[in-house]
């Protein structure tokens, strides 16, 4: 038996034990942003502590830009307040900063992988439980507290016991209209949403290793909401394909360097896992949430589940969730009225993303009523869509076509759901009052899935409004 | 530099009921554009709390019975979703001093740990029992005792469990890591003396 990725990445970045059992362990790549490390920096400027590796933390705002001005100084004063403490505190500790206006500015998580910063075999961490993402490249990657941002910038280490692995292998082929995110919310209807607590998953098997980067990060970036602090896929020539002349990739010798290292840490054939769960790609079908979290899921063509169908110790949860979602037990998902459509997001705010979603609304219209938004997850994928032309399709098609940034995810800049809307959003959260209205209502789907919603002005099924079949 | 050690944390207990509570619902984002933790305790559960016009709900933190509780009663995975350091924070604000639950989510019951606030997993049957205490004796003290590992209310006493790690950094007066990490200059250095990645071009 051999070690898996985790455990390699795990022992070459452990640099004590400390008493109690947990590891003292060295952060490869540190992200920061406005909301979480604001705390931190204040604590280690009182401490009078310094940054010994600045070079190795990267920051950026995302969660309070406005996505229709960058205009400056935002309207809202308190999140004005934000970004100049992140951009102050930066140039005061040295760290590289990517202000809102930088073309390098985008999601924490969408931006570290597209500079090529984001590479297998680092630790990475950031304030913000969505790091998992990062795992895609074979990386260690997960969120912490504040005052772990203020360890990492004092020390470059944090504590931290290690987790078991859990081997999730997906097998086989993805049908036609189904999606790496349906995959996801697929792993934590099974799994539930605790069932990671103590775990990092890998993701392995057929169904993943055909993946592009782009679709294992929308896996990766999700663990955390099955409980899971840590996700990852073993690096394969995609992933080098994927980093190869990136911004911050290494190059030359450094880079034949960098791909032998990379390959050593993928866990081999014989590599010891705490747990394994196998999945079969046939059994995955478009999903969607029901309730007020990301367990709580049905595929389209199922009814909201009834008492006898829900474990007894999930029925109180149950109950709560319809009562909030205002669903009827028994009755089908598909016909639920939309009021928004959000598509953008850590999870799904890449240009491979909107290529699918522009593919089929071309020419189609969103539903009248329906307010629809779609939010690129950086610049990058701003500007790339631009130079194919997605805005002109998306703006046709009804679709309000933003600048960058989190947005309606979580709903700390101006997007934000009023009284009981729901909305169809491709991002990751369901959690009650999650997308800025306290009665907001949130069903999680893929991008497609949220793009036939806005144009049917209902949940359904996308296959049928855009003729998705088997080539 | 030496926290607290922890032995027994005592104080009146209040009950939030439900599974899966997440941290978006303790604390929401909303609350979050601050760049200090002063005040936030206020704002512990305000979806909940308040209706839109800030009107109080009937929530059980608000009852008068439960002011000064210093112990909070939940159910499976609490503090689940973002890792806001946030929704601990307002806990602690607010004036809880230990949870108890059936379970917890990863990275809050990490958050909570390095603030000094024990988070401790009990039974269903367990947390169904010390609610109904809280609610039948809100005047009453619960015990979170550290030591022995157990919860004492009224004559009944709890086993509870707790992340080994974490347990020994609370009675040690550990739990606040940095001293210890800032310990190791050296072998942070050799550590990273060691890691290819540090020495190639534009990594």
């Amino acid at each position: 038996m051999s070690k898996n990725l985790y455990k390699k990445v795990w022992d070459a970045h452990t640099v004590a034990t400390l008493p109690g059992g947990a590891n003292q362990i060295f952060i490869g790549l540190h992200l920061i942003h406005e909301v979480t490390s604001p705390q931190a920096f204040a604590a280690i400027r009182e401490m009078k502590l310094t940054v010994p590796f600045p070079e190795r933390t990267v920051a950026t705002v995302d969660h309070i830009v406005p996505t229709d001005t960058r205009e400056r100084p935002f309207q809202d004063s308190l999140a004005e307040g934000m970004i100049v403490a992140l951009r102050d505190n930066c140039a005061e500790y040295g760290i590289r900063y990517f202000g809102e206006t930088d073309p390098d500015q985008g999601i924490v998580h969408i931006i570290g992988p597209e500079l090529g910063l984001t590479q297998p075999g680092l630790t990475i961490c950031c304030g913000d439980s969505h790091t998992s993402t990062h795992g895609a490249f074979g990386a260690v990657a997960f969120g912490i507290g504040t005052s772990q941002v203020r360890d990492v910038l004092a020390t470059q280490t944090l504590a931290m016991a290690p987790l078991k692995v859990r081997r999730v292998e997906v097998n086989g082929k993805l049908s036609p209209g189904v999606y790496a995110k349906d995959v996801i919310l697929h792993i934590i209807r099974q799994l539930g949403v605790n069932g990671g607590t103590g775990y990092a998953y890998e993701f392995a098997g057929s169904t993943i290793d055909a993946m592009t980067m782009e679709e294992r990060m929308t896996v990766c970036n999700m663990s955390i909401e099955g409980g899971a602090r840590v996700g990852y896929c073993n690096p394969d020539e995609t992933t080098f394909a994927y980093l190869k002349g990136r911004k911050y990739a290494p190059t030359g010798a450094d880079w034949d360097a960098a791909v032998q290292w990379w390959r050593s840490l993928a866990s081999g054939p014989d590599a010891e896992y705490d747990d394994v769960v196998v999945i079969d790609a046939a059994d995955i079908h478009p999903t969607l949430t029901w309730g007020i979290n990301p367990g709580q899921a049905v595929t389209i063509d199922e009814t909201i589940p009834s008492a006898d169908q829900m474990p007894a110790e999930e029925r109180s949860t149950w109950q709560e969730a319809l009562e909030y979602m205002k669903l009827e037990a028994g009755t089908p998902i598909k016909g639920v009225p939309v009021d928004v459509a959000f598509i953008g997001s850590c999870t799904n705010g890449r240009i491979s993303d909107l290529r699918e979603v522009a593919t089929y609304v071309k020419g189609r219209k969103v539903r009248d009523g329906v307010k629809a938004i779609i939010v690129p997850g950086s610049w990058h994928v701003a500007l790339e869509a631009e130079k194919e032309g997605l805005p002109e399709i998306f703006e046709a098609a009804g679709f309000e076509w933003r600048k960058p940034g989190c947005s309606m995810c979580l709903a700390m800049n101006p997007d934000k759901l009023q009284g009981d809307q729901l909305c169809a959003s491709s991002s990751n959260r369901n959690f009650k009052g999650r997308q800025g209205s306290a009665r907001g209502r949130t069903v999680l789907m893929s991008p497609v899935m949220v793009a036939a919603a806005a144009i049917s002005g209902q949940l359904t099924d996308a296959r049928e409004v855009f003729d998705i079949q088997e080539a | 530099m030496l926290n607290t050690r922890f032995d027994t944390i005592r104080g009146r207990a209040v009950a939030v009921p439900g599974d899966d509570i997440d941290t978006d619902r303790i604390i929401p984002a909303s609350f979050m554009k601050v760049i200090t933790f002063d005040g936030i305790g206020q704002y512990a559960f305000y979806g909940e709390r308040f209706d839109e016009n800030g009107y109080r709900k009937n929530h059980p933190l608000d009852a008068p019975q439960h002011q000064g509780a210093a112990v909070l009663i939940s159910g499976r995975n609490f503090g689940c979703g973002s890792s806001r350091e946030h929704a601990p924070q307002a806990l602690y604000r607010f004036g809880f001093r230990a949870i108890i639950a059936e379970s917890f989510a990863e990275i809050f019951f990490g958050n909570c740990t390095m603030l000094g606030l024990p988070c401790v997993s009990v039974s269903t049957e367990a947390r169904a029992a010390l609610e109904a205490f809280s609610n039948q004796h809100p005047d009453k003290d619960i015990e979170v005792d550290l030591v022995n590992c157990v919860v004492r209310a009224g004559d009944q006493s709890y086993p509870f469990t707790m992340k080994q790690s974490a347990l020994e950094a609370l009675r040690e007066g550990e739990w606040d890591p940095l001293a210890k990490l800032m310990a190791n200059q050296d072998a942070i250095r050799a550590t990273a003396a060691k890691l290819p990645y540090l020495a190639w071009n534009r990594g």
